[in-house]
């Protein structure tokens, strides 16, 4: 299944140690998605799962390939350096068009009072 | 020996990656407003690359890898162009 038969012990610890602990970050931030109250708090959880959790991930994947393979594989920078830039990105405009459609409040009225208000 | 933590390890981290991609799934379904299921559309397409990359280690292809990179550039546009049509109402003006 796995090539880590010939692996050295300690790529194969490392690994495991990055990997486990960026995906536990990223359910982390993710159950705070799922648990936290309003939108703006929600905002905050899931970016623990894209900063801390892909990094843990991306480094075990570099150590795993570097260690497989004998040569330094650095193609997962790719991968870092795009989430790294466009998280922020795209969470500005979510809260510019956020702020743009007004407060928190619950949806608006359902539609059996507005045929009641149209029947008037 | 190595070969059993390193499986392990990634057995445990798909199942977290999973049960974080059912998180963010629930809250696209129970989502009060639209900005929520966005925020939950954008998790989800994390969390799905980041089972990717588990994929890639744990079958020692760097193929998954690529699909990881497109994954995360279709997540950005998409997120962008939904928040865009929250904002304006339309995604190109």
């Amino acid at each position: 299944m796995t090539d880590g038969t010939d692996l050295p012990a300690w790529a194969a610890i490392l690994t495991a140690l990055f990997v486990v602990a960026g995906a536990g970050l990223t359910l982390i931030g993710s159950l705070g998605l799922l648990r936290l109250g309003s939108f703006y708090q929600r905002l905050h959880a899931p970016t623990l799962g894209t900063t801390l959790g892909t990094g843990g991930i991306l480094i075990g994947s570099m150590i795993f390939f570097s260690a497989l393979g004998t040569r330094p594989v650095l193609h997962e920078i790719l991968i870092a350096v795009f989430v790294t830039v466009t998280t922020p990105v795209t969470f500005i405009l979510l809260v510019r068009a956020t702020r743009q459609r007004g407060t928190d409040l619950p949806p608006p009225s359902p539609p059996e009072k507005n045929t009641k208000d149209l029947a008037h | 020996m190595s070969a059993t933590i390193l499986v392990w390890a990634l057995v445990v981290a798909q199942t977290f990656l999973a049960i974080a991609m059912g998180c963010a799934a629930f809250r696209l379904l129970i989502g009060p407003r639209a900005q929520d299921r966005i925020l939950g559309l954008d998790t989800l397409y994390v969390n799905a690359m980041l089972l990717l990359l588990t994929f890639g280690i744990r079958t020692g292809s760097t193929l998954y890898f690529e699909i990881a990179l497109v994954i995360a550039l279709l997540g950005f546009v998409a997120t962008v162009a939904l928040a865009k049509f929250l904002m304006r109402g339309e995604v190109i003006e």
